[in-house]
């Protein structure tokens, strides 16, 4: 059956995204189409979700306005796949603290258990990419795009590891909620966005 | 992934690191870029103070922009207009949690320099502040900071890329808050682009070279642009937005984002207008919503524009021809 992807398209970088995701499905053969997605309506027709990177406090405070915060919490929650990146990843989280400025009172989806510190490896100066892995999902090589990036410190007994950079935790996995702070739709390389939409296709067969 | 046209590999600003024995690079095309792609639909908020940075951040904004003074002042002072009290930066950059830019003199390699050294997440050459030099821009792939410059056609958008700057805006005509002047820039870019790219479609490389002479820039960048369609590098619109209305106006024109200057704080209802700002640039094809979002703010708060033929100062010609 055929496969509607979105990416969510309140603010960041939506169009990035929709290239990366299309071009998976294509290197993997399957029949599919993604979409931008904003409205409820949109959101609740998906079979897979990819909430791109952007600034979270602006993603968070919108998508609570049009009433799609609440939709996509039910359907993620219901097993829809989810790929969150940096601003996504923070989204995904139960709570969020900026490194300088502490806790922040931003609206969130709750859904991994996770200690998450934002802008954690400072400011855009200190934004950088490095080699790294995610060796139990089967990507030994990836080149890691953090900027202004989150990291994780811990996570909850459910939440599994997929890499670490420098000892902070930069990609977790829970069932089929993927969470990375590092931007893959920024580079060629198609590995993870694959790996996601295989997620949705077993997901949805 | 993204466009990378024009980038230089030996640039001084790309820096080579280790993190505890781990290999970085910083500075490199794809995280300066990258930092610009992220602020997509989004708004950048000219502040001057802590309390307008907090009033942004809880309206929405991607990022502020740190001035010493509003567009609109700074036209009412006259005088040299400078790069803003490094302590005003740094106290914005500690009480929020959105990205913080601040402006430098267009040719002013210091000033830019200092306010990389401030930690700024983007510097933005600007013509609103008093130009150090008429001539020459600053060669911004010696900054790991990334830089964004103004533009009113291709050629000035290609000029300042080729300088290294990673990301555009349009200029506008900033502090009148008429928002004529950037309807005319980004109609002209768009047009330009439309053209090379029609001259790139037919194959007719000695027009497309004639148009890099005319341009003045190199053969290769106008080819990648063409080839693209749209410039390598994010595009905001900047220079005279006062309203809802306006910024959903010119994201239909297919600008990446918006800069909103005195359009906000120079009008009485501030907090209202910086969040339906934000509302109409997220939600500009919903014609329901960026009515909604007028409907927030009151004309009668709105701050009074200037016509643009009976300037005194036209911020927007400086650096120009350069």
């Amino acid at each position: 059956m055929s496969l509607t992807v979105g990416v969510l398209s309140i603010q960041g970088d939506v169009q990035e995204n929709i290239l990366s995701a299309k071009s998976a499905i294509d290197e993997l053969g399957l029949d599919g189409n993604v979409v931008d997605v904003r409205t409820p309506e949109e959101i609740s027709q998906l079979d897979g979700l990819i909430i791109p990177g952007g600034e979270s406090t602006t993603i968070g405070q919108l998508s609570l306005v049009n009433g799609s915060l609440k939709v996509l919490k039910e359907k993620i929650q219901s097993g829809m796949p989810v790929l969150g990146i940096c601003a996504g990843m923070i989204m995904l989280s139960n709570t969020a603290n900026d490194k300088i400025v502490g806790k922040t009172d931003q609206p969130l989806l709750d859904i991994l258990d996770i200690k998450l510190e934002r802008n954690s490896f400072g400011r855009q100066k200190q934004s950088f990419e490095s080699d790294i892995s995610m060796d139990s999902i089967n990507i030994s090589k990836f080149n890691g795009v953090f900027i202004r990036a989150p990291s994780v410190s811990d996570v909850g007994s459910d939440v599994e590891v997929l890499s670490k950079f420098n000892e902070r935790i930069v990609a977790v996995k829970k069932g089929n909620v993927i969470a990375t702070a590092f931007h893959p739709e920024l580079t060629k390389d198609t590995a993870l966005h694959k790996y996601f939409i295989n997620l949705v296709n077993t997901s949805k067969n | 992934m993204l466009p990378l046209s024009g980038e230089r590999l030996d640039a001084k600003g790309i820096v080579s690191d280790k993190l505890n024995s781990i290999d970085i690079l910083r500075g490199s095309s794809t995280v300066k870029r990258g930092f610009a792609h992220m602020l997509k639909n989004g708004v950048v908020m000219d502040v001057t103070t802590v309390e307008q940075a907090q009033i942004a951040e809880e309206a929405g904004a991607v990022s502020v922009m740190v001035l010493d003074k509003l567009p609109s002042e700074v036209r009412k002072a006259g005088g040299v207009a400078r790069t803003a009290s490094i302590r005003i930066i740094e106290e914005i950059m500690d009480s929020v949690t959105i990205p913080v830019m601040a402006k430098c003199r267009i040719g002013h390699v210091n000033e830019a320099l200092v306010l990389q050294e401030t930690n700024v997440d983007m510097i933005d050459e600007s013509e609103v502040l008093t130009p150090a030099d008429e001539l020459r821009h600053i060669w911004k792939w010696d900054f790991t900071a990334p830089v964004v410059n103004g533009a009113r056609s291709l050629a000035e958008a290609l000029r300042r890329i080729e300088e290294g700057a990673s990301m555009i805006r349009t200029k506008g005509e900033p502090g009148t808050g008429n928002v004529a002047e950037a309807i005319k820039h980004i109609k002209k870019v768009n047009d330009e682009l439309r053209t090379i790219k029609s001259i790139y479609d037919s194959g007719d490389n000695q027009e497309l070279v004639r148009m890099a002479r005319e341009f003045k820039v190199s053969y290769d960048i106008v080819e990648q642009t063409a080839k693209l369609g749209r410039l390598p590098v994010v595009n905001f619109a900047a220079g005279g937005i006062a309203t809802p209305a306006d910024a959903a106006y010119l994201m239909s024109l297919g600008c990446d984002g918006i800069f909103v200057g005195s359009g906000i704080f120079h009008s009485d209802d501030a907090k209202e207008r910086a969040r339906a700002i934000v509302l109409a640039t997220t939600f500009w094809n919903e014609s329901d919503k960026v009515k909604e979002a007028q409907k927030m703010i009151d004309e009668r708060q709105s701050m009074i524009g200037l016509d643009v033929n009976t300037l005194e100062l036209r911020m927007q010609d400086r650096g120009g021809s350069a």
